[in-house]
């Protein structure tokens, strides 16, 4: 319940003050954003499969937004920034898409 | 897993364990981690709506946005020039018909001294031929002309009857002399393109003063030729003359200007 009320203050406040993206962090700041999805998606499942650990979940955010960033760094740095940009969005989409099946058949046993 | 321990995670106690509160440490910090996500999500939703096309693109992308923007400035570029170039033509164009309506007035002028179809003025001679005894005639006014055209005359007029002194009479007939002029003798006086002209006679002429008058002073001249015929001849010489008589501007019926090249 809590997190999701933080979930829902940190829409608000995103929407409400309108900071501007620093330059530096606009290539990473997508793909941490669909890496912490990821994470949240992965501690919804844990959750309901009873394994959900707090100190997990924060150490997998923190890792994959860190991992992700990393990546696109690094791809940028090759030239091929566009294209690991594009990789990590899909292994994470698949990710997310795996999750949420697993979270579906949790919820509707379907 | 104990079929216990199932029931426990699907039934009413996995309701009760997301909702209940709990607010330890890591708790806290998996709030802060999801109000951090949410934040992040919304301002780059919001950036991405700001300028979809820009902002969060990539570094190649943006390369090659510049490109193409550099290509179709390019291509404007050059548009440009081809527009500025065609404005240039159609105005020095408007120019060049400018200055060729400019040279047709002129030539139209200099042709209308030439044919007698416009007014003349500038310095020049008169040339008064009192001819009391009637022994003046066609000859010798053509003789004159002849000498007169010679001196350069450029605009001429005969005039007749004028006054004793040269002046104009309510009968003077004036006749502006062209290059088809022609001169007839009768009983009356000289019939001048059909105008029949009576003594005494007077040429005015729009040219060089000077030479004209020693033109026709000059030994055996016009005005010796007169004045031993017994008639007399008065030569002035003008500052500024006018030559207004003038000429019905003949329509060529067959001769049609041939084609330049």
């Amino acid at each position: 319940m809590i997190p999701a009320l933080a979930l829902l203050v940190g829409v608000v406040l995103g929407l409400l003050l309108q900071p501007t993206v620093p330059a530096a962090l606009q290539p990473y700041l997508p793909i941490a954003v669909v890496a912490a999805l990821d994470a949240v998606f992965g501690a919804v499942r844990a959750q309901l499969d009873g394994i959900f650990d707090e100190k997990v979940f924060v150490v997998s955010f923190v890792s994959n937004v860190v991992v992700a960033a990393l990546i696109v760094f690094l791809g940028d740095q090759l030239g091929v920034g566009g294209q690991l940009s594009t990789g990590v969005v899909v292994v994470l989409g698949i990710r997310i898409f795996s999750n949420a099946a697993a979270i579906r058949r949790h919820l509707f046993n379907a | 897993m104990s079929e216990q321990e199932r029931s426990a995670r699907r039934g009413p106690g996995l309701w009760r364990r997301l909702l209940r509160p709990r607010l330890r440490g890591v708790d806290l910090l998996v709030a802060v981690l999801l109000a951090l996500l949410g934040f992040a999500a919304a301002v780059q939703v919001r950036s991405t709506q700001d300028d979809p096309a820009l902002v969060g693109a990539r570094q190649e992308d943006l390369v090659q946005i510049l490109d193409e923007l550099a290509n179709r400035n390019d291509r404007l570029r050059g548009e440009i020039d081809d527009l500025t170039d065609a404005r240039e033509r159609l105005t020095s164009g408007s120019d060049t018909t400018e200055a060729a309506l400019e040279e047709a007035r002129r030539r139209a002028q200099v042709l209308g001294i030439l044919a007698g179809t416009v007014p003349a003025e500038g310095p020049g001679v008169t040339l008064l031929l009192r001819d009391p005894d009637r022994v003046l005639g066609a000859d010798v006014l053509l003789d004159a002309l002849q000498e007169l055209r010679d001196a350069g005359a450029e605009a001429v007029q005969l005039e007749g009857p004028v006054g004793q002194r040269g002046e104009l009479t309510p009968s003077t007939e004036k006749v502006r002399v062209v290059v088809s002029t022609s001169l007839l003798d009768t009983d009356e006086g000289v019939i001048v393109d059909g105008t029949v002209l009576r003594p005494p006679y007077r040429f005015v002429v729009v040219g060089d003063a000077g030479t004209l008058a020693s033109a026709l002073r000059i030994p055996g001249g016009v005005v010796a030729t007169v004045e031993q015929r017994g008639g007399t001849a008065l030569v002035e010489q003008r500052e500024a003359l006018v030559v207004d008589a003038l000429r019905p501007l003949d329509r060529p019926q067959y001769a049609r200007p041939a084609e330049d090249d």
